[in-house]
């Protein structure tokens, strides 16, 4: 589906469910944001899924990414804004799930505009996002070394050997085209958004909203280690680990995600 | 500067798209010959049967045995995935029904295998599909053939029988200039030689039962999806880009995005024409790919000893390979293919169609026989087999004369392959 925010069109995935039937509109209404240099389509493990299982799905292209218009934002604190935004484009309350840079984007508008984020369910993330200086440089000249190392490092060893949840899919191959088409200079953009913002430990100390965290133990990209001060800031979260995700479970474990977005949303304990 | 974190290509060639069985252990593939799978609950099938979650629900759709080799050949070409077919006419098939609608029109190099130039030139048009061929040397033939109505550009990475070698990147900058994808059979090659995506193809399409099965044993093709292609940029690919009523509306960009193609061949292609691989075949082609690398090396080794046997052979007017310098792609091939141009050549024969017949009837350790890639030596004459329903004229246009003899040079000792042909060559020339 397209809608406006700020005058510019938004490309999402909806599950191909519309979010206005009149049956559903009571249902909760699930934002889902990607990371750095990535699009909505990271989340086609759960956003049909949310949306036949009593949820109204929308996994957003974020400005500048995907099929959405630009251009992209300076900041985490501006996309935060835009999120808040989003919300208020699609009238209701939104429940914010965000992967890596998706997360801080999550964090910061959970705490700025609570008002309008019912829940929160962060994944892939640590209180920093340092950067290697190798693949924030090789972004910085569109090389296409960038999406080879992300994709090296992105998921658990396991996945670099295969057996994708979907049958003939190619993980690292998915991940790289993902990012390898990305316009130009957004991931490297994306990446120095993620590297400068240090909000994260703050805004989870404000945080009163459901608010779940799933961790890939084998996340090299952000060890797990690396979450322990926003779990700490946290208090209330519900934290969960799942034993062969790297730095992407929602498509390395994609089933033990559904479960987990289905408990946060119907039966929080956070 | 630091390295990416993959397996390189031997290992990949070895391990992609396996992990040992949890259960069993079991290293090698498992045979997983059956047609359908339980589901956990009503709930799990109909997600399954939604497109909401991924997993098995019947062998025509998806096979965890065929699922490893599409795995492990998206990963050895750079795809974001593979969907495996009965034979490699069922992918190039596939690829055309899942992009293509009738009144479309494809533009296609002349230079192609007899039984594509047959699918593409009298089968497709039957469904409203048209064709126009072109020379694949000249990427200006391929920009002035495309129309308003064209989808899709067509080529062989490494023609046959001629080995022409295309330049990739050329003819997709036509392609991506037009608007169009550029899909490629790159049977010839197979991505241990290249790898197309990395060149600018978008498909990638191989008979597997050539030189990536690699023994014989078993018939069958895959449909590599590159990825790299914007399928909603234009309206030009609905079947993509606009909502399918087969899964309840779904947009195939939107949901899967990159993955779009091979999510909606496997999804309706496969599900509708059911031109699926058994698991028996895919667990044979999974054993050649597994030895890829070393096999294609030694083939490669091979070939250059016969090409220079045949060019000192005064029986031989004409060799047709790229390390020959006299191939007209010499040094095209030079900067392409860095580690050869594989093991398929042709000749000719002093004494015409006569000569070509005796030779033929005279090798003993080649075979005579209709296929190539094999790790046995392989010989034909296409003029009467593969390429037979060309007429005279169409054949002269792809280049194919009446004394040219394809040869598939295979495994065995070099000495003994040359002194076979040296042999049937002598006795061609005894009229």
């Amino acid at each position: 589906m397209r809608f406006e925010v700020d005058g510019r069109s938004v490309l999402a995935a909806t599950g191909a469910v519309p979010i206005d039937r009149p049956e559903t509109a009571e249902a909760p209404l699930v934002i889902l944001i990607h990371g750095a240099g990535m699009d909505r389509t990271v989340w086609s493990q759960q956003t049909r899924w949310l949306a036949h299982h009593g949820t109204r799905a929308v996994a957003v292209d974020l400005p500048g990414h995907g099929g959405s218009d630009g251009p992209p934002l300076g900041s985490i604190f501006e996309l935060a804004t835009w999120i808040s935004k989003v919300a208020d484009a699609l009238g209701g309350d939104i429940n914010v799930v965000g992967h890596s840079m998706g997360a801080f984007i999550g964090l910061e508008a959970a705490a700025k505009f609570g008002d309008k984020i019912s829940s929160l369910v962060v994944m892939g993330l640590g209180a920093a996002m340092p950067v290697h200086p190798d693949l924030q440089a090789a972004a910085d000249v569109d090389d296409p070394l960038a999406a080879d190392l992300m994709a090296g490092w992105m998921h658990g060893p396991e996945q670099k050997f295969g057996t994708h949840p979907t049958p003939g899919m190619s993980m690292t191959g998915t991940s790289r085209a993902v990012i390898e088409t990305s316009p130009s200079g957004v991931l490297a953009g994306d990446l120095k958004l993620c590297a400068e913002y240090d909000g994260a430990v703050a805004a989870a100390t404000t945080l009163t909203c459901p608010t779940t965290l799933v961790l890939g133990k084998l996340d090299r990209m952000t060890p797990r280690k690396s979450a322990q001060p926003l779990i700490r800031a946290l208090g209330h979260a519900n934290v969960i680990e799942l034993a062969t995700s790297g730095h992407a479970p929602m498509m390395e474990e994609p089933e033990a995600v559904r479960t987990a977005l289905a408990d946060h949303l119907f039966s929080p304990t956070g | 500067m630091v390295e990416p974190d993959h397996h390189h290509f031997d290992t990949r060639a070895l391990h992609a798209g396996q992990r040992p069985d949890p259960i069993t252990g079991s290293r090698a593939v498992p045979i997983y010959q059956t047609t359908s799978y339980v589901f956990d609950s009503v709930d799990h099938a109909a997600g399954l049967f939604n497109l909401e979650v991924s997993g098995h629900l019947y062998s025509r759709i998806s096979n965890p045995t065929v699922a490893v080799l599409e795995e492990r050949l998206a990963s050895l070409e750079g795809g974001v995935g593979a969907v495996c077919t009965s034979s490699g006419q069922a992918a190039l098939h596939l690829a055309i029904a899942t992009i293509l609608n009738a009144g479309d029109h494809v533009v296609a190099s002349r230079n192609i295998y007899g039984g594509t130039y047959n699918m593409l030139s009298l089968t497709m048009p039957r469904f409203g599909i048209t064709t126009t061929f072109v020379d694949p040397r000249d990427p200006k033939a391929f920009a002035a053939a495309i129309q308003d109505d064209t989808r899709l550009v067509f080529a062989e990475t490494l023609g046959n029988p001629g080995i022409e070698v295309l330049d990739i990147a050329a003819v997709a900058e036509v392609a991506h200039a037009a608007g169009l994808p550029l899909a490629v059979d790159s049977t010839f090659a197979t991505p241990y030689l290249i790898r197309p995506i990395d060149h600018g193809a978008d498909i990638v399409i191989h008979s597997v039962t050539k030189f990536l099965g690699g023994h014989g044993v078993a018939v069958g093709g895959v449909v590599v999806d590159g990825g790299r292609f914007d399928w909603a940029a234009d309206g030009k690919f609905p079947t993509l880009s606009e909502p399918y009523d087969g899964y309840h509306g779904i947009t195939f960009t939107e949901e899967f995005g990159t993955a779009a193609l091979s999510m909606r061949a496997r999804a309706e292609g496969l599900r509708d024409f059911g031109g699926c691989m058994s698991p028996a075949n895919a667990f044979y082609l999974l054993q050649g790919v597994e030895t890829l690398p070393v096999r294609m090396a030694r083939h490669v080794e091979n070939t250059l000893r016969v090409v220079e046997m045949l060019n000192a052979h005064d029986a031989v007017t004409w060799i047709s390979h790229p390390s020959h310098p006299s191939h007209p792609d010499h040094e095209l091939a030079g900067r392409l293919y860095p580690k050869g141009t594989g093991a398929i050549l042709s000749f000719g024969i002093q004494g015409g169609r006569e000569a070509g017949r005796r030779f033929i009837e005279a090798v003993e350790l080649a075979s005579h026989l209709a296929n190539v890639g094999d790790a046995k030596t392989l010989v034909i004459h296409p003029g009467s087999t593969t390429h037979q329903q060309m007429s005279n004229e169409d054949l002269a246009a792809a280049g194919i004369s009446e004394e040219l003899v394809r040869l598939s040079v295979g495994l065995e000792d070099p000495n003994d392959i040359c002194a076979d042909l040296s042999r049937a060559l002598r006795v061609s020339q005894r009229a």
